[in-house]
């Protein structure tokens, strides 16, 4: 019995888990409060409010800011969205197709609206009247941002569409189809309209994306009638050299986003309902 | 005389598995079957086929006389005549009960809107739902909803029904309540092919009982044979497995 094996002893450490875990927050904390100290005293506080809150150049945005900015960047919202949500349920029953080429057309639209950049759409719309020689989009340049953002959107929104249409149980069909409905009735009475229900949540996401994306219409050459919100703060700041305008616009898109955000999580929340 | 169904050397695959091999059988005008047998037996695929909601890979389907799987045939038309009821249910969430009823007699049949809610109330009522009328899927009970979708088959003067196990999917206190709508159907003589485990539906109520196993018929006669006297060892074997669980 000479080398008994020792019973290791149980590790005791040195520093108790709870002990460990009080000084890691209070590293962190004193991390926070250095660089909340760094921030106050090393900015120029005077400076930055005058470039970025400066209240005299705040009110030159008044009241052009709402009659024209926000009401355009709503119409350029609004119809790009209805134009993305037609395509795009378009491209979704063409994605689902039985027909060979619809699936492909689908498949292609979708890819490349959705691997390019948005901005390189709405710089080639720009060149559409040289490609299309008497062509005009219709409603000017309401018609150009409505084109681009519905283009870009419509790949998304297929997407989501595809999505919602195949969570549609097989049995739904199957009992439309044995009351007698062809095809295409199935798919309009009884598919569709859950589909639809279904996908209200990522679509009004879809809704939010194409809301900031309305900004690129910055790059359609826009005369001023036509000014969105991102344009609009752009143009006053380099008149004034002065960069409020550029956050009271910054602001105004927060006004509506914040809000729809929350509406998307609620009615994610209920989502398991019905109706 | 013209059988309300009849399946000749009906053949399906499913890749390679071949879940019908060969079915040959009649269902006649008023008479109520029903099909028996273990799950994969083939009973729903056979039932499916008769309305072509899968599509045999060989031998012909006649309804009404009319060959459904002549490529030419207007199926829908064919439907139409044809009331199937399913194991899920499968009534649509986004409308109510009555809408239910009425939308495929609106869509389907032409009925305008006043005459469809006139038939939706009456088959409704029938069922013992006329209270639901304006209830979502949602809001009912299997049972409930089960007859909604039977008043909904039925709103469409239908000449025969399919039951595609239409109480396997109901907590056990509910079957009843779908069962009696059943016997009542057969009882004002409508023709009904009905694949079921509920044995003593089958021996009450069927003309005629169908047993099934492995994709063939395996035995075809008055439920006092087929259930009370079975001639077949197979046969024997599914009920006593069926009737007698704890063994």
């Amino acid at each position: 019995m000479a080398d008994q094996p020792k019973t290791a002893e149980p590790a005791r450490a040195r520093l108790s888990p709870r002990k460990k875990r009080q000084i890691s927050r209070g590293v962190q904390y004193v991390i926070l409060v250095v660089a909340l100290v760094a921030l106050i005293l090393y900015a120029d506080w005077g400076k930055l409010a005058e470039s970025f809150a400066e209240p005299d150049v705040a009110r030159t945005t008044l009241p052009e800011l709402f009659t024209i900015a926000l009401r355009n960047t709503v119409i350029y919202t609004i119809g790009g969205f209805a134009l993305s949500f037609l395509l795009g349920l378009l491209l979704a029953l063409m994605r689902l197709s039985e027909v060979r080429p619809y699936r492909w057309i689908a498949i292609v639209y979708i890819e490349i609206f959705r691997g390019l950049p948005a901005l390189l759409i709405f710089l080639l719309i720009n060149y559409l009247p040289l490609a299309l020689p008497g062509f005009q989009v219709p409603f000017g340049t309401y018609g150009q941002g409505i084109l681009g953002l519905g283009m870009v959107g419509a790949a998304y929104q297929a997407e989501v569409f595809r999505a919602g249409l195949q969570a549609v149980p097989k049995g739904q069909t199957e009992a439309a189809r044995s009351l007698g409905m062809s095809a295409m009735r199935a798919q309009f009475t009884v598919v569709i309209p859950q589909a639809i229900r279904m996908v209200i949540p990522p679509t009004m996401n879809q809704f939010v994306a194409l809301l900031k994306d309305s900004s690129l219409v910055l790059f359609l050459g826009v005369s001023s009638q036509y000014v969105e919100l991102a344009k609009f703060g752009n143009d006053l700041a380099s008149t004034h050299s002065n960069a409020t305008p550029i956050m009271i616009t910054g602001l105004t898109y927060l006004i509506v986003t914040i809000p729809l955000g929350y509406l998307v999580t609620r009615l994610e929340g209920r989502k398991g309902r019905t109706i | 005389m013209t059988h309300a169904i009849e399946l000749a050397d009906l053949h399906k695959y499913f890749g390679k598995n071949e879940v019908l091999r060969g079915i040959d059988m009649t269902v006649d005008p008023g008479q109520v079957v029903c099909v028996i047998g273990p799950s994969g037996s083939g009973k729903s695929t056979l039932l499916r086929c008769v309305n072509l909601l899968e599509v045999p890979t060989r031998g012909k389907v006649f309804v009404e006389g009319v060959e459904v799987t002549d490529p030419d045939v207007d199926i829908d038309a064919v439907r139409r005549r044809i009331g199937m009821v399913f194991q899920q249910f499968n009534l649509f969430p986004h409308m109510t009960a009555l809408q239910n009823v009425m939308i495929a007699q609106q869509r389907v049949l032409k009925r305008s809107k006043k005459e469809a809610e006139v038939v939706a109330r009456d088959n409704l009522n029938k069922v013992g739902v006329g209270e639901k009328c304006d209830s979502y899927p949602a809001q009912l009970s299997g049972g409930q909803q089960q007859r909604v979708a039977i008043a909904r088959a039925l709103a469409m003067n239908p000449d025969l029904m399919l039951f595609d196990e239409p109480t396997s999917a109901l907590d056990p206190e509910l079957v009843g309540d779908v069962l009696a709508v059943m016997r009542k159907l057969a009882e004002e003589g409508m023709t009904m092919l009905v694949v079921t485990h509920e044995m003593g539906f089958a021996r009450e109520v069927a003309d005629r009982v169908v047993f099934m196993d492995g994709g063939v018929i395996v035995e075809d006669g008055a439920p006092a044979q087929v259930i009370g006297a079975p001639s077949q060892e197979r046969t024997r074997t599914f009920l006593r497995r069926v009737l007698h669980p704890e063994g």
